[in-house]
């Protein structure tokens, strides 16, 4: 059951992810922090679709990720949902056309590996 | 760097640390809260009226919305690794609050993320990619 929940939310994560991060990319960048700029932000991300769809798949990701910690320590969950940053960083590359550098890789590399030991 | 490089990178390390910061409180008041089990499915939406769960998941929307903001200019492959810091805090916030032992491995795997950290927010700009002109609606809006 616990690795039914983890596959469910590397891909629920990653698309989600990927999603949200179309949807931004649409709307540009977001310079003005006021309330009410912040309010005329939401109201447009709500009708983005890709934005729509990230939370959604965010939501299931959740749900997923809190019945996993029912069934699990955080020292399981954290390291095995961590595979999400691999998929995510090739998925920037080849589908948001993100440059991802041989610096950033590395550092990408360094992090993955740090989360590893840090919580198993 | 031009002023528009530093402005962005800047604009970046200041909304990163309230992606990491709002993310570590959320998942302590959650993960304190939450109950041994969820047997029934009316469970999973019950606990969230208990007010540590409460306050995590109210974290956590601020965590998803300034990840948004951040995402809506920087790169999701500067993000991911940047924000990753959260595990830092973690750890140290259970030596500093919990008096919990710091192993070598778990000091190994610090010194990785901060290391790659660096690498990532330090030595590679917030933004790459193409980005589209934004929707004629947009651009008049929120600025």
């Amino acid at each position: 059951m616990k690795w039914v929940l983890i596959a469910a939310i590397v891909a629920a994560t990653s698309a989600g992810e990927i999603l949200q991060a179309m949807g931004m990319r649409q709307h540009g960048e977001i310079r003005d922090f006021r309330p009410g700029a912040i309010r005329r932000a939401v109201a447009l991300l709500a009708r983005n679709w890709m934005v729509g769809a990230s939370v959604v798949a965010m939501a299931i990701s959740f749900f997923a990720y809190l019945g996993l910690l029912t069934l699990t320590e955080l020292s399981f969950a954290v390291p095995a949902t961590a595979v999400t940053y691999v998929l995510e960083t090739v998925l920037a590359k080849y589908i948001l056309k993100e440059r991802v550098s041989a610096v950033r890789w590395a550092g990408a590399v360094l992090v993955i590996c740090g989360v590893a030991l840090v919580s198993l | 760097m031009t002023h528009e490089a530093a402005r962005l990178r800047f604009k970046s390390w200041i909304c990163a640390a309230i992606v990491i910061l709002s993310n570590v409180a959320g998942n302590f008041f959650l993960k304190s809260g939450m109950p041994a089990s969820l047997p029934t499915p009316l469970d999973y939406i019950t606990v969230l009226f208990r007010p540590t769960v409460a306050l995590g998941v109210l974290l956590l929307i601020l965590w998803m919305a300034s990840r948004m903001a951040l995402l809506s200019w920087a790169d999701l492959s500067y993000v991911l690794p940047v924000t990753s810091v959260g595990y830092v805090l973690v750890a140290l916030a259970g030596r500093v609050l919990l008096h919990e032992e710091i192993t070598a491995r778990r000091w190994t795997g610090i010194a990785l993320i901060m290391t790659g950290v660096a690498l990532v927010s330090g030595a590679t700009a917030p933004q790459t990619s193409p980005r589209p002109k934004p929707l004629p609606e947009v651009a008049g809006a929120g600025r």
